[in-house]
Protein backbone atom coordinates (compact mmCIF):
# COMPACT_ATOMS: atom_id res chain seq x y z
CA UNK A 1 0.00 0.00 0.00
CA UNK A 2 1.00 3.42 -0.90
CA UNK A 3 0.38 7.29 -0.60
CA UNK A 4 -0.40 8.64 -3.90
CA UNK A 5 0.44 12.26 -4.58
CA UNK A 6 -2.56 14.23 -4.67
CA UNK A 7 -3.19 16.65 -7.68
CA UNK A 8 -3.60 20.49 -6.47
CA UNK A 9 -5.39 22.86 -8.63
CA UNK A 10 -5.18 24.24 -11.19
CA UNK A 11 -3.71 20.90 -12.16
CA UNK A 12 -5.71 21.00 -15.58
CA UNK A 13 -6.43 17.06 -14.95
CA UNK A 14 -8.88 17.96 -11.82
CA UNK A 15 -10.94 19.48 -14.33
CA UNK A 16 -11.57 15.82 -16.96
CA UNK A 17 -14.36 14.25 -17.31
CA UNK A 18 -13.43 10.68 -15.68
CA UNK A 19 -14.30 7.26 -17.76
CA UNK A 20 -15.98 4.43 -16.69
CA UNK A 21 -14.88 1.58 -15.06
CA UNK A 22 -14.87 -1.76 -17.15
CA UNK A 23 -12.19 -4.07 -15.63
CA UNK A 24 -12.63 -5.21 -11.73
CA UNK A 25 -9.21 -6.89 -11.52
CA UNK A 26 -6.83 -7.29 -8.89
CA UNK A 27 -4.68 -4.19 -10.20
CA UNK A 28 -8.18 -1.89 -9.46
CA UNK A 29 -7.91 -3.51 -6.68
CA UNK A 30 -4.63 -2.49 -5.65
CA UNK A 31 -5.63 0.86 -6.30
CA UNK A 32 -8.02 1.28 -4.51
CA UNK A 33 -6.20 0.46 -1.48
CA UNK A 34 -3.65 3.24 -2.10
CA UNK A 35 -6.07 5.70 -3.05
CA UNK A 36 -7.61 4.94 0.59
CA UNK A 37 -4.45 4.85 1.91
CA UNK A 38 -4.65 8.22 0.65
CA UNK A 39 -7.62 9.78 1.78
CA UNK A 40 -6.57 8.53 5.42
CA UNK A 41 -3.04 10.14 5.13
CA UNK A 42 -4.19 13.33 5.41
CA UNK A 43 -6.06 14.69 8.34
CA UNK A 44 -9.90 14.65 8.63
CA UNK A 45 -10.29 13.31 4.98
CA UNK A 46 -13.37 11.36 4.49
CA UNK A 47 -13.61 11.05 0.98
CA UNK A 48 -11.70 10.85 -2.12
CA UNK A 49 -11.34 10.20 -5.77
CA UNK A 50 -9.72 8.76 -8.45
CA UNK A 51 -8.95 12.10 -10.63
CA UNK A 52 -7.27 13.77 -7.38
CA UNK A 53 -4.58 11.49 -7.70
CA UNK A 54 -4.19 11.62 -11.10
CA UNK A 55 -6.45 8.42 -12.38
CA UNK A 56 -8.88 9.91 -14.55
CA UNK A 57 -11.59 6.83 -14.04
CA UNK A 58 -14.72 6.85 -12.05
CA UNK A 59 -13.69 5.91 -8.85
CA UNK A 60 -14.43 7.44 -5.05
CA UNK A 61 -14.03 6.17 -1.42
CA UNK A 62 -16.13 7.88 1.13
CA UNK A 63 -15.68 6.92 4.55
CA UNK A 64 -17.14 9.55 7.49
CA UNK A 65 -17.28 7.19 10.31
CA UNK A 66 -14.83 9.36 12.07
CA UNK A 67 -18.05 11.72 12.70
CA UNK A 68 -19.75 10.31 15.51
CA UNK A 69 -23.57 10.19 16.13
CA UNK A 70 -24.61 10.57 12.12
CA UNK A 71 -26.01 8.35 9.78
CA UNK A 72 -23.56 6.85 7.79
CA UNK A 73 -22.38 3.65 5.94
CA UNK A 74 -18.93 3.52 7.09
CA UNK A 75 -16.42 3.22 4.43
CA UNK A 76 -17.83 3.28 0.70
CA UNK A 77 -16.16 1.88 -2.49
CA UNK A 78 -18.14 4.11 -5.19
CA UNK A 79 -17.29 3.02 -8.91
CA UNK A 80 -19.06 4.22 -11.44
CA UNK A 81 -20.95 6.05 -9.15
CA UNK A 82 -24.79 7.20 -10.33
CA UNK A 83 -26.62 9.92 -8.25
CA UNK A 84 -30.75 8.23 -9.20
CA UNK A 85 -32.38 10.55 -7.01
CA UNK A 86 -32.19 13.60 -5.07
CA UNK A 87 -34.04 15.64 -1.90
CA UNK A 88 -33.60 19.22 -0.57
CA UNK A 89 -30.96 21.31 -0.31
CA UNK A 90 -29.21 22.36 2.24
CA UNK A 91 -25.54 24.75 2.73
CA UNK A 92 -22.37 23.16 4.11
CA UNK A 93 -18.79 24.51 4.46
CA UNK A 94 -16.23 22.01 2.12
CA UNK A 95 -12.54 22.23 1.84
CA UNK A 96 -10.90 20.12 -0.96
CA UNK A 97 -7.61 17.75 -0.25
CA UNK A 98 -6.79 19.49 -3.60
CA UNK A 99 -7.86 23.14 -2.49
CA UNK A 100 -5.46 23.85 0.45
CA UNK A 101 -6.07 26.52 3.12
CA UNK A 102 -9.70 27.67 1.90
CA UNK A 103 -12.49 26.38 2.84
CA UNK A 104 -16.08 27.37 1.56
CA UNK A 105 -19.75 27.48 1.15
CA UNK A 106 -21.79 24.85 -0.92
CA UNK A 107 -25.52 24.17 -1.77
CA UNK A 108 -25.47 20.80 -1.97
CA UNK A 109 -28.96 18.02 -1.71
CA UNK A 110 -29.80 17.05 1.63
CA UNK A 111 -30.48 13.19 0.82
CA UNK A 112 -29.26 11.32 -2.38
CA UNK A 113 -30.16 7.66 -3.29
CA UNK A 114 -27.23 6.71 -5.29
CA UNK A 115 -26.14 3.29 -7.41
CA UNK A 116 -22.77 2.19 -7.83
CA UNK A 117 -20.27 -0.90 -8.10
CA UNK A 118 -18.22 -1.70 -5.13
CA UNK A 119 -14.37 -3.31 -6.21
CA UNK A 120 -15.69 -6.65 -7.73
CA UNK A 121 -18.39 -4.82 -10.15
CA UNK A 122 -21.09 -5.35 -7.58
CA UNK A 123 -24.35 -3.00 -7.84
CA UNK A 124 -25.21 -1.28 -4.57
CA UNK A 125 -27.68 1.02 -3.76
CA UNK A 126 -27.40 3.47 -0.67
CA UNK A 127 -30.02 6.33 0.65
CA UNK A 128 -27.35 8.82 1.76
CA UNK A 129 -28.13 11.86 3.99
CA UNK A 130 -27.02 14.85 5.75
CA UNK A 131 -23.25 15.03 6.01
CA UNK A 132 -22.21 12.14 3.82
CA UNK A 133 -24.36 12.98 0.93
CA UNK A 134 -22.00 16.28 1.34
CA UNK A 135 -19.24 14.06 1.11
CA UNK A 136 -20.68 11.52 -1.36
CA UNK A 137 -21.54 14.83 -3.88
CA UNK A 138 -18.12 16.39 -2.99
CA UNK A 139 -16.23 13.24 -4.56
CA UNK A 140 -18.40 12.62 -7.32
CA UNK A 141 -17.86 16.13 -8.83
CA UNK A 142 -14.65 15.08 -9.08
CA UNK A 143 -15.49 12.27 -11.56
CA UNK A 144 -16.93 15.12 -13.67
CA UNK A 145 -13.97 17.77 -13.32
CA UNK A 146 -16.24 19.68 -10.69
CA UNK A 147 -14.37 21.23 -7.67
CA UNK A 148 -16.25 22.97 -4.94
CA UNK A 149 -14.79 26.44 -6.06
CA UNK A 150 -17.36 25.94 -9.05
CA UNK A 151 -20.09 25.93 -6.68
CA UNK A 152 -19.13 28.54 -3.99
CA UNK A 153 -22.19 30.31 -2.93
CA UNK A 154 -21.15 33.71 -0.53
CA UNK A 155 -19.84 33.42 3.06
CA UNK A 156 -22.21 35.75 3.93
CA UNK A 157 -25.73 34.52 5.32
CA UNK A 158 -28.58 34.37 2.71
CA UNK A 159 -30.98 34.67 5.44
CA UNK A 160 -31.64 37.69 5.83
CA UNK A 161 -31.28 40.53 2.24
CA UNK A 162 -30.87 43.94 2.39
CA UNK A 163 -33.37 43.96 -0.20
CA UNK A 164 -36.50 45.88 0.39
CA UNK A 165 -40.06 44.29 -0.56
CA UNK A 166 -42.60 46.96 -1.52
CA UNK B 1 8.84 41.93 -2.32
CA UNK B 2 8.77 40.56 1.13
CA UNK B 3 7.56 43.56 2.54
CA UNK B 4 3.51 43.59 3.23
CA UNK B 5 1.62 46.57 4.24
CA UNK B 6 -2.74 46.71 5.59
CA UNK B 7 -4.00 49.19 3.41
CA UNK B 8 -7.00 51.04 4.65
CA UNK B 9 -9.15 53.10 2.68
CA UNK B 10 -12.71 54.45 3.50
CA UNK B 11 -14.98 57.34 1.83
CA UNK B 12 -18.08 58.35 0.08
CA UNK B 13 -19.07 55.18 -1.77
CA UNK B 14 -19.09 55.74 -5.25
CA UNK B 15 -18.75 53.14 -8.39
CA UNK B 16 -15.50 52.45 -9.42
CA UNK B 17 -13.67 52.87 -6.05
CA UNK B 18 -12.19 48.97 -6.42
CA UNK B 19 -10.93 49.45 -10.22
CA UNK B 20 -9.09 52.63 -9.45
CA UNK B 21 -7.41 51.88 -6.16
CA UNK B 22 -5.73 48.46 -6.87
CA UNK B 23 -5.05 50.03 -10.56
CA UNK B 24 -2.69 52.67 -8.83
CA UNK B 25 -0.79 49.99 -6.72
CA UNK B 26 -0.86 46.89 -9.51
CA UNK B 27 0.89 49.94 -11.79
CA UNK B 28 3.21 50.92 -9.13
CA UNK B 29 3.99 46.87 -9.17
CA UNK B 30 2.35 45.96 -5.99
CA UNK B 31 0.72 42.83 -5.25
CA UNK B 32 -2.31 42.39 -3.55
CA UNK B 33 -3.15 39.61 -0.66
CA UNK B 34 -6.37 39.01 1.18
CA UNK B 35 -8.44 41.57 1.74
CA UNK B 36 -11.69 42.51 2.90
CA UNK B 37 -13.98 45.29 0.87
CA UNK B 38 -17.62 46.48 2.01
CA UNK B 39 -20.36 49.21 1.65
CA UNK B 40 -20.85 50.39 5.76
CA UNK B 41 -23.85 52.58 4.83
CA UNK B 42 -23.03 54.93 2.78
CA UNK B 43 -19.48 54.29 3.06
CA UNK B 44 -16.84 52.32 1.56
CA UNK B 45 -14.24 50.65 3.18
CA UNK B 46 -11.26 48.48 1.90
CA UNK B 47 -8.65 46.64 3.66
CA UNK B 48 -6.18 45.50 1.81
CA UNK B 49 -2.97 43.34 2.00
CA UNK B 50 -0.51 44.89 -0.50
CA UNK B 51 2.83 43.63 -1.07
CA UNK B 52 5.70 45.99 -2.38
CA UNK B 53 9.51 46.46 -2.83
CA UNK B 54 8.62 50.17 -1.72
CA UNK B 55 8.74 51.50 1.22
CA UNK B 56 5.28 53.09 3.08
CA UNK B 57 5.75 56.13 1.82
CA UNK B 58 5.98 55.42 -1.70
CA UNK B 59 2.57 53.14 -1.29
CA UNK B 60 0.92 56.25 0.11
CA UNK B 61 2.78 58.35 -2.66
CA UNK B 62 1.28 56.07 -5.61
CA UNK B 63 -2.31 56.30 -3.89
CA UNK B 64 -2.22 59.64 -3.32
CA UNK B 65 -3.64 60.87 -6.26
CA UNK B 66 -6.13 58.66 -6.50
CA UNK B 67 -7.76 58.41 -2.78
CA UNK B 68 -7.90 62.62 -3.47
CA UNK B 69 -9.77 63.00 -6.37
CA UNK B 70 -11.99 59.88 -5.08
CA UNK B 71 -12.41 62.29 -1.62
CA UNK B 72 -10.89 59.32 0.28
CA UNK B 73 -9.33 58.66 4.03
CA UNK B 74 -5.91 56.59 3.63
CA UNK B 75 -4.17 54.70 6.44
CA UNK B 76 -0.78 52.06 5.89
CA UNK B 77 0.65 50.26 8.28
CA UNK B 78 3.59 48.02 8.05
CA UNK B 79 2.36 44.03 8.58
CA UNK B 80 3.39 40.54 9.01
CA UNK B 81 2.16 38.78 5.72
CA UNK B 82 0.99 35.46 7.46
CA UNK B 83 -0.58 34.09 4.03
CA UNK B 84 -1.58 30.27 3.78
CA UNK B 85 -2.76 29.68 7.63
CA UNK B 86 -6.09 30.24 7.70
CA UNK B 87 -7.78 29.31 11.23
CA UNK B 88 -11.08 27.23 10.23
CA UNK B 89 -14.31 28.56 11.91
CA UNK B 90 -16.75 25.45 13.71
CA UNK B 91 -19.17 27.69 14.59
CA UNK B 92 -21.64 30.16 12.68
CA UNK B 93 -23.67 32.69 15.52
CA UNK B 94 -26.20 35.03 13.86
CA UNK B 95 -27.69 37.56 16.38
CA UNK B 96 -30.57 39.56 15.50
CA UNK B 97 -33.36 42.41 17.28
CA UNK B 98 -34.34 45.48 17.92
CA UNK B 99 -31.51 47.88 17.27
CA UNK B 100 -30.03 49.51 20.37
CA UNK B 101 -26.37 50.59 21.62
CA UNK B 102 -24.15 48.06 23.55
CA UNK B 103 -25.23 44.75 21.53
CA UNK B 104 -22.31 43.97 19.84
CA UNK B 105 -20.11 44.93 23.20
CA UNK B 106 -22.52 43.04 25.59
CA UNK B 107 -22.72 39.84 22.91
CA UNK B 108 -18.98 39.48 22.15
CA UNK B 109 -18.24 40.27 26.15
CA UNK B 110 -20.18 37.16 26.78
CA UNK B 111 -18.72 34.91 23.82
CA UNK B 112 -15.52 35.53 24.67
CA UNK B 113 -15.97 34.46 28.18
CA UNK B 114 -16.88 31.16 27.02
CA UNK B 115 -13.47 31.20 24.83
CA UNK B 116 -15.13 32.50 21.56
CA UNK B 117 -12.41 33.30 18.76
CA UNK B 118 -13.92 35.90 16.60
CA UNK B 119 -12.61 35.19 12.99
CA UNK B 120 -15.06 37.25 11.39
CA UNK B 121 -17.94 39.40 12.12
CA UNK B 122 -20.22 41.31 9.89
CA UNK B 123 -23.29 43.91 10.90
CA UNK B 124 -26.17 45.39 9.34
CA UNK B 125 -28.44 47.87 10.24
CA UNK B 126 -31.60 46.83 8.57
CA UNK B 127 -35.34 48.18 8.63
CA UNK B 128 -36.99 50.97 8.48
CA UNK B 129 -34.93 54.09 10.10
CA UNK B 130 -37.75 54.91 12.86
CA UNK B 131 -37.72 51.13 13.73
CA UNK B 132 -34.05 49.65 12.81
CA UNK B 133 -32.73 45.96 13.84
CA UNK B 134 -29.77 45.11 13.80
CA UNK B 135 -28.38 41.85 12.61
CA UNK B 136 -25.29 40.37 13.46
CA UNK B 137 -23.04 37.22 12.10
CA UNK B 138 -20.11 35.96 13.42
CA UNK B 139 -17.94 33.33 12.50
CA UNK B 140 -15.41 31.78 15.14
CA UNK B 141 -13.14 29.42 16.47
CA UNK B 142 -14.60 27.94 19.84
CA UNK B 143 -11.79 27.35 22.17
CA UNK B 144 -13.51 25.83 24.78
CA UNK B 145 -16.05 23.83 22.33
CA UNK B 146 -19.25 24.83 20.61
CA UNK B 147 -21.99 23.64 23.48
CA UNK B 148 -19.37 26.12 25.74
CA UNK B 149 -21.44 28.79 24.09
CA UNK B 150 -24.46 27.72 24.92
CA UNK B 151 -24.56 29.87 27.73
CA UNK B 152 -23.03 33.03 26.58
CA UNK B 153 -25.93 33.06 24.01
CA UNK B 154 -28.42 32.52 26.72
CA UNK B 155 -27.08 35.27 28.15
CA UNK B 156 -27.44 37.53 25.33
CA UNK B 157 -30.70 36.08 24.50
CA UNK B 158 -31.92 37.23 28.00
CA UNK B 159 -31.17 40.84 26.77
CA UNK B 160 -33.72 40.47 24.58
CA UNK B 161 -31.39 38.95 21.27
CA UNK B 162 -32.33 36.72 19.16
CA UNK B 163 -30.01 34.10 18.83
CA UNK B 164 -28.53 31.53 16.25
CA UNK B 165 -26.36 29.06 16.40
CA UNK B 166 -25.05 26.30 13.86
CA UNK B 167 -21.86 24.20 14.08
CA UNK B 168 -19.99 24.25 10.87
CA UNK B 169 -18.25 21.19 10.12
CA UNK B 170 -15.94 21.46 7.60
CA UNK B 171 -16.33 18.43 4.88
CA UNK B 172 -12.84 18.28 3.56
CA UNK B 173 -12.85 15.34 0.67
Amino acid sequence: MSVLQILQYPDERLKQVADEVTLFDDPLRAFIHDLEATMRAGPGGVGIAAPQVGRSERIAIVDVSAKKKIKQHGRMVLINPEIIAWQGSVVGREGCLSVPDYTGNVVRAETITITAQDEFGEQQRFEVEGYEARAVQHEMDHLDGVLFLDRLVSRRSDLFKRKVYQ
Amino acid sequence: MDKWYMVVVVGPDRPGIVAKVTAALFDGGCNLGEASMTRLGGNFTMMLMVQSEGRERAVKAMLAPVVDSLGLHLHIDSIKGELHHHVEPDVRITLFGEDRSGIVAHATAALAEVGLHILSLESDVAGSEDQPIYVLHIEGAAREGVPALESALEIIASEGIETRLMPIDTLIG
